[in-house]
């Protein structure tokens, strides 16, 4: 899978809310074959404030209709920038970067565990797993219903789980108290959110001797694995979020 | 056709465009973007004698044009330099410079001396300016007589090209970049990172686990100019220029200001492919002036002073 440079078109630009919207973005070739984790240094144009790219997840991506999406919440300058992307804007990134999710065994059962803008790589890991013949279970978590995003797109991939902090919208209280994810009956648990969240997850697997792959985010610099600067402390020593990540097998992190 | 080679002595560079150290790893994170024969050479991730885990997360600030960084050295040391990393960069058809680290002389010296005895490392780039380190590297280059100390004995033991690199943290730069010279070495390149820091005020502590760490990009450009300037007047080897060069335009200003050569740095983490665009702008740069040579530009702007 060759990484590249590229400038691709901004086919949509939808707010999700306040806080959340997506980007659906495409290109006059073929886009590369991406896998689900993996994904994109953004560059963000105009500024000397946001002078480094901004990895961003791949939300989404379908080959047929040759577009990719992002899926971006604004926590500073950059991804506000961004957030002001119009259909027809070009966005320049490198992609695709990083590791993968592993697939599940032949006959094995996947749980997906997101929260909040962990969500994000789920959708299209979702989406590969129900073209690769899996059914998967997807779990999502929010603090309330204003705030859950795009649930209806999973669906289309699986049996959606809800959680709302505040009851209301699905079960009431944390993702990580919902009976689905106590049920022990998966083989392999994928989740993406919050640090605590992740950790919580991480450990009702390995109580439950149950694989469990996260992606992490970090403070990233080139996203190719030459800037040593997004390391995370794991059993094998630093390791790079960027190329050796972002996806762990939690077994690797020292949580 | 316009000539963009220049020279280390008889070490011959096919431009002047190289890759600094600590911002192009071994050169394999950047094959999917460039042709690595296209640059006159690459410098290697920092390596030191024994492996370093480097310094803990978080390793990096954003600052307007530039970054903070304290990765500390982040390396398997040279046993693991030889046995995997040197059969793979042997390959590259450029010239292959290794950056070396030590906390005291004696670590140079052995370094210095595994790596003469590698044929296709084309020179040695002997870090004194690392400021991310808690012994070595910048003590070494903020101090006169320390700075002779380490230069000598590399250069007793070292056959290849010695480059020294220099510490911009440093009341006159042209003193070291003497000394350098006087000891024998055959390039000085400059500028290392600026020591600096950046402060978290959503969780009021510092950006950086080191709290202080170097800044690079072009924030520094204007200050590594200025010390190109002063230095490539004041020596006869050749300088690299290196700080903040993220465009042909940038690194035409280095040589017109006395630079033989330049380094890309964090212009790589942007743009992966940022070096082979500025060998092509100089390139593009000289034609469009009726150049015919790059040396003809080296120190230009000294006429029209």
């Amino acid at each position: 899978m060759a990484k590249r440079v590229e400038d691709l078109t901004v086919t949509a630009n939808r707010r999700l809310n306040r806080e959340y919207f997506v980007l659906e973005l495409s290109s006059a070739g073929p886009l590369p074959e991406m896998r689900p984790g993996q994904f994109a240094q953004v560059r963000v144009e105009g500024s000397s404030t946001t002078f480094l790219r901004r990895p961003v997840s791949i939300h989404d991506f379908d080959p047929v209709e040759n577009k990719i999406k992002l899926l971006v919440q604004i926590v500073g300058k950059g991804t506000e920038a961004l957030s002001g992307l119009k259909s027809g804007d070009l966005l320049n990134m490198v992609y695709p970067l990083g590791n993968s999710f592993s697939l599940p065994g032949r006959g094995e059962k996947a749980l997906l565990a997101g929260g909040g803008c962990g969500i994000a790589p789920l959708l299209f890991l979702s989406r590969y797993l129900a073209a690769n013949g899996f059914e998967p279970d997807i779990l999502l978590g929010f603090r309330n219903k204003e705030r859950i995003l795009e649930s209806g797109e999973y669906e289309k991939f699986g049996r959606v789980f809800l959680t709302t902090e505040d009851g209301s919208a699905g079960e009431k209280g944390f993702l990580t108290e919902h009976p689905v994810l106590l049920s022990g009956k998966y083989d392999i648990v994928y989740c993406c959110g919050p640090e605590p969240m992740m950790k919580a997850v991480a450990s009702i697997c390995k109580e439950q001797d149950i694989r469990c792959e996260v992606s992490l985010e970090q403070l990233m610099g080139c996203g190719i694995g030459a800037c040593l600067c997004c390391v995370v402390d794991t059993v094998k020593g630093n390791l790079c979020t960027c190329t050796d990540g972002p996806v762990f097998n939690v077994n690797d992190l020292k949580w | 056709m316009v000539n963009t080679g220049f020279s280390i002595g008889d070490l011959h560079f096919r431009n002047p465009v190289l890759t600094a150290s600590g911002t192009f790893g071994y050169g394999a994170e950047f094959e999917d973007f460039l042709d690595i024969s296209a640059l006159g050479g690459i410098i290697l991730k920092g390596t030191t004698l024994e492996p370093r885990e480097g310094n803990p997360y978080p390793r990096m600030a954003e600052t307007p044009s530039g970054m903070l960084n304290t990765v500390g050295l982040q390396n398997k040391g040279i046993d693991y330099f030889e046995q995997s990393i040197y059969p793979a960069v042997s390959l590259y058809d450029t010239n292959v410079i290794v950056n070396i680290n030590g906390s005291y002389v004696e670590d140079y010296v052995a370094l210095a001396e595994r790596i003469d005895k590698l044929d296709k490392i084309a020179a040695v780039e002997l870090n004194i300016s690392c400021p991310n380190v808690k012994m070595g590297g910048m003590a070494f280059g903020t101090d006169l007589s320390s700075a002779r100390e380490v230069t000598r004995a590399v250069r007793a033991v070292c056959s290849k090209k010695l480059i020294v690199k220099l510490s911009p943290n440093v009341t006159n730069i042209v003193d070291f970049a003497r000394t350098a010279e006087e000891e024998g070495a055959d390039a000085v390149s400059l500028i290392n990172t600026l020591l600096g820091m950046a402060v978290d005020i959503k969780n009021m502590k510092p950006s950086l686990s080191t709290i202080t760490g170097g800044l690079s990009g072009p924030a520094i450009k204007p200050v590594a100019l200025r010390m190109v300037w002063q230095v490539a007047r004041a020596v006869k080897i050749p300088v690299i220029g290196i700080g903040g060069i993220m465009t042909s335009d940038d690194a035409v200003e280095f040589l017109l200001a006395g630079a033989s050569a330049i380094e890309v740095g964090t212009a790589s983490f942007i743009d992966p492919s940022a070096s082979v665009k500025i060998v092509k702008g100089i390139g593009d740069y000289l034609a469009a002036k009726g150049f015919s040579d790059i040396s003809e530009i080296r120190g230009y702007i000294n006429r029209n002073i």
